[in-house]
């Protein structure tokens, strides 16, 4: 993986300041950082937990795709991404991406684009877990 | 070849890897085909994606009994 991408998909809780620590930089003046957290309601469903699912080792070559083109198209110097497996409580982060840039508007488009880009290619799978069943988010037409 | 499963197909076929006979030559179509007629029940979810050697793969891919294959349900991370 290229020096500049720090990638994790990890079973313990995450850490924003090890994201943040990864992507400072003298020749960054931007920081910007995308926190997913779990939310109790989803639409008027309440929800207990997520269990995320991943098929690691093409989870991160994917989001190693994903850095890449984000770090050429937007001037990024540095990206950290880290995503959870297992079980994710309310109010416990799922994702985050903390990425640095020269000037602040390459940040906010770069971490924007990631975390889009994640959302439609990446293999991780989500179990949302409600007060009344679970089920696989996404999973039906 | 031993196909690994994740998600909603894993759910449905009971097991996070399946084997399956190539009978001297599959597709990544044959293989999806092969799914549909085995298990009923994945008709009821989204098309999945086989990924070959954790690329996303297309159809006419031909497959073989080294490749490492998984079936990929639409994904949901984030």
């Amino acid at each position: 993986m290229e020096a500049n991408f720090n990638i994790q998909i990890l079973e313990e809780p995450l850490s924003l300041q090890a994201c943040y620590d990864f992507v400072i930089d003298e020749k960054c003046g931007g920081v910007n950082a995308f926190v997913g957290t779990v939310r109790r309601w989803n639409k008027d469903k309440e929800v207990t937990h997520l269990d995320f699912e991943a098929y690691i080792p093409m989870a991160i070559s994917e989001l190693s795709k994903i850095a890449t083109a984000a770090k050429s198209t937007f001037d990024l110097e540095k990206i950290a991404i880290h995503h959870r497996t297992g079980i994710v409580k309310l109010t416990e982060i799922a994702v985050i991406i903390v990425v640095s840039s020269k000037h602040r508007k390459a940040s906010f488009e770069g971490c924007e684009f990631i975390i889009d880009e994640l959302k439609k290619h990446v293999p991780i799978w989500k179990k949302e877990h409600l007060t009344d069943g679970s089920y696989w988010v996404n999973a039906r037409p | 070849m031993r196909v690994i499963c994740f998600g909603i197909i894993k759910d449905v076929i009971g097991n996070a890897e399946i084997e399956v006979d190539t009978k001297g030559g599959m597709t990544v179509a044959d293989l999806k085909a092969f799914m549909y007629e085995k298990f009923h029940g994945l008709h009821e979810y989204k098309s999945f994606m086989v990924s070959v050697n954790q690329e996303y793969a297309t159809d006419d891919l031909a497959l073989h009994s080294t490749d490492e294959i998984a079936l990929i349900p639409p994904v949901s991370g984030g």
